[in-house]
């Protein structure tokens, strides 16, 4: 990863160590955070360990990553939830370290739970969190109504949140962080726990926020919604980016979608692999201990016109499978590729109190 | 933020409303007044909960008279007040233990509501906010005096009714309701710091083992000198048994003081203990609430 180009000072010099300068092209720009925690029983863990992170104003970044790889404590750090260790972080043209203050004022953030208030409606929570953000009743008032509105919300402004489905819970958290329009908007992990309804719903909710031109840092486990929302993705593990790329380039790191299928009788699979080569126009590759055949799907093939007609091909030719699909690479892929272990072996690598030794814990 | 309309703009010909403009001028005030008006808003929420909830009113104001009810009558008749008298003479000495364990009680509440905050995203919600960082704590300890004058009041209406009487004239009077307050508040920050400690709001529910003996060891309802002599020391010196007497010497209801120095001074030590408990657990909880940005 380029390391973004440090505009000059646009105050008089600093007399503390100096910070990295914000600059107009960038919404976030870390350099080699590292924030470390005591382990009980001596020790320590860097979750954070020389983290570098350039997120462009005005897109969509992906942090993506295994659990515990330290995606959550890079947004606290950065929304002045939590301190860090050393590095230096500008986030909206502010110094998170010197004026935490002036960040909170330019961010929203959204967590990993919805924290909203489940007693209030949601008109009640928009008001009060618009009153805490200084902006008055009339105004708090009006503003609330407004989020409602653009979240798709006022059917049940005036419901118990208790009540809200999922993703109706994620669309209000959005909204209360939006109230002062910042600069930049947070959301750690926003889809987790929802059904694929919420989360599309929340898709469309940040893809109407980036079109009004809010920057958005966003972290995910899944490959697929860095895909869908994010223009550029930071790979995290152990606390340090590991691939700062396009999800194209990442996929294609990895390989992109492969079509796969599994034939019924090995004696079956070399029309298989005819039919797969035919529609995917690659050299299938087939693995007969599973009677198992895949070929990669380059970038110009449609994978879904692919799909259909190889199945269409295996019908007419009364070869017999057991399944047949498009696999898209996920982040245990992108994992494997990049640092050759999977990410749950990242995750459990992550937490050093984990045992390792197995073995031990059986009688 | 990045406009600079007029708050009072006009709304545009067409049905659509003019955006709010989103103009922070935070700069117009002090630190302390938004300190206040941030507190004042958690406030608000707290309340709201109630008119949200009109079942939490009934738990949380009728719990104390069902409490009073049982113990005045179920138990009561059974009981003797020290110093002799009849079950009648009992209540009048139970009544201000009944508002001390009360009060004792609340700082579950406290730390209830703290830590469903904090497990909820709440607590990070507001401290990723522009608003003042001491908000949520003294906004969740002003709700909670709130609410124990709320609960006081019914107490002492439903004690009145019971034929309990405060003798001791007005002065008297407001200086008990005082001092139970003063309980009430001091404990605030063992709720508080007890909130930030505990894991989750199901854990909140397991403080109820502790906090029950705990109020009971004491001389709420009964004297200190009718237990065993070991057991008898440790109920004077109970912090609640302090309040206890001196609200019952300031209502004019039988004490049940013995000739111990704790027994003897109970006014001085109803304020001084809730002094000590709030100069022990104010500092640990402040302590505790800014470990969450570590």
């Amino acid at each position: 990863m380029a390391p973004p180009p440090v505009a000059p000072p646009t105050q008089p010099a600093p007399t503390a160590p100096p910070a990295p300068a914000g600059d107009a092209d960038h919404a976030v720009l870390a350099r080699s955070m590292v924030k470390r925690y005591a382990l009980k029983g001596g020790g320590e863990k860097r979750a954070l360990d020389g983290l570098d992170l350039a997120v462009r104003r005005g897109t969509v970044h992906g942090l993506l990553g295994p659990n515990g790889a330290g995606k959550t404590t890079a947004v606290r750090a950065l929304t002045t939830l939590i301190r860090f260790d050393s590095g230096a972080a500008v986030v909206a043209g502010t110094d998170v370290r010197r004026d935490p203050r002036g960040v909170r004022r330019r961010i929203g953030l959204a967590g990993q739970y919805a924290a909203v208030d489940e007693l209030l409606t949601g008109r009640q929570n928009l008001e009060m969190f618009g009153r805490l953000f200084h902006l008055g009743g009339a105004r708090a008032r009006r503003r609330a109504a407004e989020l409602l509105a653009s979240f798709d919300l006022e059917a049940a402004a005036d419901q118990g949140v208790s009540g809200y489905s999922g993703g109706m819970r994620r669309r209000l958290d959005l909204a209360a962080s939006m109230i002062l329009a910042p600069d930049v908007l947070f959301l750690d992990e926003p889809t987790t726990g929802l059904d694929p309804r919420g989360r599309g719903e929340v898709w469309d909710a940040v893809r109407a926020l980036v079109a009004d031109g809010t920057t958005v840092l966003l972290t995910t486990q899944y490959l697929d919604e860095a895909d869908k929302l994010a223009s550029r993705v930071t790979v995290i593990d152990r606390g340090r980016a590991i691939a700062d790329d396009t999800p194209d380039g990442l996929k294609r790191t990895v390989g992109g979608e492969r079509l796969e299928a599994v034939a019924a009788e090995p004696s079956g699979l070399a029309a298989v692999a005819e039919a797969l080569a035919r529609a995917t126009g690659a050299t299938p590759h087939t693995d007969h201990a599973d009677r198992r055949v895949h070929a990669p799907v380059g970038p110009g093939t449609d994978g879904v016109a692919a799909l259909t007609g190889a199945a269409r091909a295996l019908q007419e030719s009364g070869t017999a499978i057991e399944d047949i699909g498009l696999r898209r690479p996920s982040l245990d892929d992108v994992f494997l590729r990049l640092t050759g272990r999977g990410a749950a072996e990242a995750d459990t690598d992550a937490d050093p109190t984990t045992p390792s030794d197995e073995k031990a814990l059986r009688p | 933020m990045t406009t600079t309309a007029t708050p009072a703009a006009p709304a545009t010909p067409a049905d659509r409303p003019a955006p709010v403009d989103l103009t922070v001028t935070d700069d117009r005030h002090s630190r302390l007044y938004w300190a206040a008006a941030d507190t004042w808003n958690v406030v608000r929420r707290s309340l709201t909960h109630f008119t949200r909830r009109p079942s939490f009113i009934l738990w949380q104001l009728g719990f104390p008279i069902v409490s009073v009810l049982l113990y005045g009558y179920v138990f009561g008749g059974a009981m003797k007040p020290p110093g002799g008298g009849g079950s009648a003479d009992y209540r009048d000495f139970l009544m201000p233990g009944m508002f001390v364990m009360t009060m004792a009680m609340g700082f579950m509440n406290t730390a209830t509501g703290v830590v469903t905050d904090t497990t909820k995203g709440v607590v990070d919600r507001f401290r990723s906010m522009p608003m003042a960082p001491s908000a949520f704590v003294n906004g969740r300890g002003v709700t909670d005096v709130i609410i124990a004058a709320a609960e006081l009041t019914i107490l002492l209406l439903t004690a009145l009714a019971m034929g309990w009487r405060s003798d001791g004239g007005l002065l008297a009077f407001l200086g008990a309701v005082g001092l139970l307050l003063w309980l009430r508040f001091a404990l605030i920050w063992i709720g508080v710091w007890l909130g930030l400690l505990m894991p989750s709001p199901e854990a909140a529910g397991g403080l109820y083992g502790v906090a029950f003996p705990l109020t009971m060891v004491s001389s709420v309802f009964v004297a200190p000198s009718t237990m065993p002599d070991w057991l008898g020391a440790v109920a004077a010196w109970n912090p609640i048994s302090s309040t206890a007497s001196a609200t019952r010497e300031l209502f004019g209801n039988p004490v049940g003081a013995d000739a111990t120095w704790i027994s003897q001074n109970a006014q001085l030590m109803a304020f001084v203990w809730p002094l000590v408990i709030t100069a022990v657990f104010l500092p640990l909880a402040v302590r505790r609430f800014q470990r969450l940005s570590r």
